[in-house]
């Protein structure tokens, strides 16, 4: 306290610096709140509104109030629920694939722990698109899929344009993302406990059962919020991978939008992602804040 | 003495009846693991060595089918004035998305430090949405947006009889959005890890604000902001969703090239240009990770890691 004290002592709090103070904020604060005014909150209001307006005689958006479209995306919940099988299978593979991955480079890599975060950074880093481009050859009819096909002796066997090889872009685009918070909180974790469950007796599994995993439940959490929610809304991946046979809410949005013309329609589908989005926003901060010790995790 | 070795040695006798079974699962875990961790970094870094190698498959046909080594392909790709403006396009848009998300989100972290609370609150939720809603629903509401105002028949277009139109400003403007929200967040996490007591320091010897900010807290934020400098600068030459719906007329960046040419039937050449942008993003890394240890052991006591550590502390 008193170091604070004497830090602000030499410069004597008049009106006229307050003024200017205040001024200082709210000028360095100005165009981020602008960005966020015009480029985000307005065009979402937008959005809302269309989704209760009707279709214009020409395409586009014709003012009115209706709840038709959503009923419409209630009616047709099937690219809704490919989108939501994806995100989940896609949660539990990532989390499958990067925990043992992550208690790995936690506690067993060491001083090589820096340089297996960088190795993990980079593709994360590298170009998306070319990346989730290059399964495209991998998995593709010369690729593994042919060989697949071949193998089986079934020619007409696919990857590409099936849920498993979208799945595997995502689990491949994501991974990095659920093993960065599991690595921290494993990380962190104290070793003697460890010690001290196996010197009480318990085998590997009751350790790991009963030290290991709640201990790392909080990154556990973070690392799911985070890969399930961009590959809920991942429009890009399907795209490529899924050859247009995977119909996932990004593509039901885009075609309603832009080939359908019919704006409102597209705008329901769009605010219908923006509230799964919010009720795993709410579940997730629920969860936190409920009997957690430490808040050490938060989502980004 | 006695009392101590007792419980121990119980201990020792309990670890010494299980030991033969622990130790054989205790192998094969450590097996699995390391062939675990194994697997996974062949899964992640395949992708990239399949395109870099078949960019230099010296094939007239199909991608895929191998007709030894060469770079006839990236001699195309350096003679082709399309691909050289898109390339060129989508470093405009990098280098423009990347200066103005670094300066506005650096200031706003600044900014948010001296706010009040009332204020904090609603700037802090709008940063986490910018974040969490999903690209494509953000791409079509700033189409909309944009249409209804600067396009042809938009608002604005008609208020003041002048188009204003679609181009490199909409680009820039739509994926500003996203990365001033990571600059903002990088560098306030660098601003809370900071070391408060050079700053008062600074000001027991009568210095003004301005040079305690670029004397003191400056040189200390750098790596954050060079990082989400760095990182904007990536997210913006590869995004293609954004860019696909608000790009206007020949402003079109090489990641729309490549998508289309995955629509059309992908050609040798697109492993060339695909090559190209892996080396460019992994170039840009490459550079922050030296810039920021250079400084890490110029200033001692900061924390190393470089881009890469910054990235993995933030998701952290």
């Amino acid at each position: 306290m008193a170091v604070t004290a004497s830090a602000e002592a030499p410069r004597p709090t008049t009106r006229r610096r307050d003024v200017r103070q205040g001024l200082l904020t709210a000028l360095l604060l100005l165009p981020a709140s602008l960005w966020y005014l015009i480029l985000l909150v307005l065009p979402l209001a937008i959005v809302l509104l269309f989704s209760f307006g009707e279709r214009g005689k020409t395409g586009g958006y014709a003012p009115g109030f209706t709840l038709d479209n959503y009923a419409a995306v209630l009616e047709h919940p099937d690219p809704f629920i490919t989108s939501l099988t994806l995100a989940i299978s896609g949660t539990i593979l990532c989390l499958l694939v990067g925990l043992p991955l992550a208690y790995y480079i936690a506690t067993r890599a060491g001083d090589r722990k820096g340089l297996f975060i960088i190795l993990l950074v980079i593709p994360f880093w590298t170009s998306f698109l070319i990346r989730t481009y290059a399964w495209l050859m991998i998995l593709g009819p010369e690729g593994l899929g042919g060989f697949i096909g071949d193998t089986i002796g079934q020619p007409s066997f696919r990857i590409l344009g099936t849920e498993f090889g979208v799945l595997t872009g995502l689990v491949y685009g994501y991974l990095p993302l659920m093993v960065f918070p599991l690595y921290v909180t494993l990380e962190r974790m104290d070793r003697t406990l460890v010690e001290a469950s196996k010197d009480l007796g318990a085998g590997r599994w009751a350790t790991f059962r009963q030290i290991t995993l709640p201990i790392a439940l909080p990154g556990l959490i973070t690392g799911s919020i985070l890969v399930f929610i961009p590959m809920m809304g991942e429009y890009v991946i399907p795209e490529i991978l899924g050859y247009g046979q995977v119909y996932t809410m990004g593509s039901a949005l885009v075609l309603r939008f832009l080939e359908a013309r019919n704006w409102p329609a597209g705008a329901a589908y769009a605010a219908g992602l923006i509230i799964v989005m919010l009720v795993v926003i709410t579940v997730y901060l629920w969860f936190t804040n409920r009997g957690r010790r430490t808040r050490d995790v938060s989502v980004i | 003495m006695a009392a101590p070795s007792v419980p121990i040695a119980t201990a020792e006798t309990a670890k010494g009846k299980a030991r033969p079974a622990t130790d054989r699962w205790g192998t094969v875990v450590e097996v699995w693991l390391r062939l675990h961790t194994f697997v996974v970094f062949l899964f992640l870094y395949l992708p990239i060595v399949v395109v870099v190698l078949f960019s230099f498959n010296n094939t007239t046909r199909r991608v895929t089918d191998w007709q030894g080594f060469g770079t006839r392909w990236y001699e195309f790709v350096f003679t082709n004035g399309e691909v050289q403006r898109y390339l060129i396009n989508s470093v405009i848009v990098g280098i423009g998305t990347a200066i103005i998300a670094t300066l506005v989100g650096t200031m706003a972290a600044l900014g948010l430090q001296r706010a009040p609370r009332w204020f904090r609150f609603p700037f802090d939720a709008l940063t986490y949405i910018s974040i969490i809603v999903p690209e494509i629903v953000i791409a079509l509401a700033t189409l909309i947006f944009f249409a209804s105002t600067i396009g042809r028949d938009g608002i604005l277009t008609n208020l003041t009889g002048t188009e204003i139109g679609f181009g490199y400003h909409t680009i820039i403007g739509a994926l500003t959005l996203f990365n001033i929200s990571l600059v903002l967040l990088l560098v306030r996490a660098r601003l809370s890890g900071m070391d408060r007591t050079m700053v008062e320091a600074s000001y027991d010897l009568f210095a003004t604000p301005w040079r305690t900010f670029w004397q003191i807290t400056f040189p200390q934020l750098l790596p954050a902001i060079v990082a989400g400098f760095l990182l904007s600068f990536t997210f913006a030459f590869d995004d293609y969703l954004i860019t696909t719906f608000v790009n206007g007329r020949g402003t079109s960046t090489i990641p729309l090239y490549v998508f289309g040419q995955i629509r059309r039937g992908v050609t040798p050449a697109t492993n060339a240009v695909a090559a190209l942008m892996l080396l460019i993003t992994l170039g840009i890394l490459l550079v922050g990770q030296l810039l920021l240890t250079r400084q890490a052991r110029r200033q001692s006591g900061q924390r190393g890691g470089g881009v890469a550590g910054m990235v993995a502390e933030q998701s952290g």
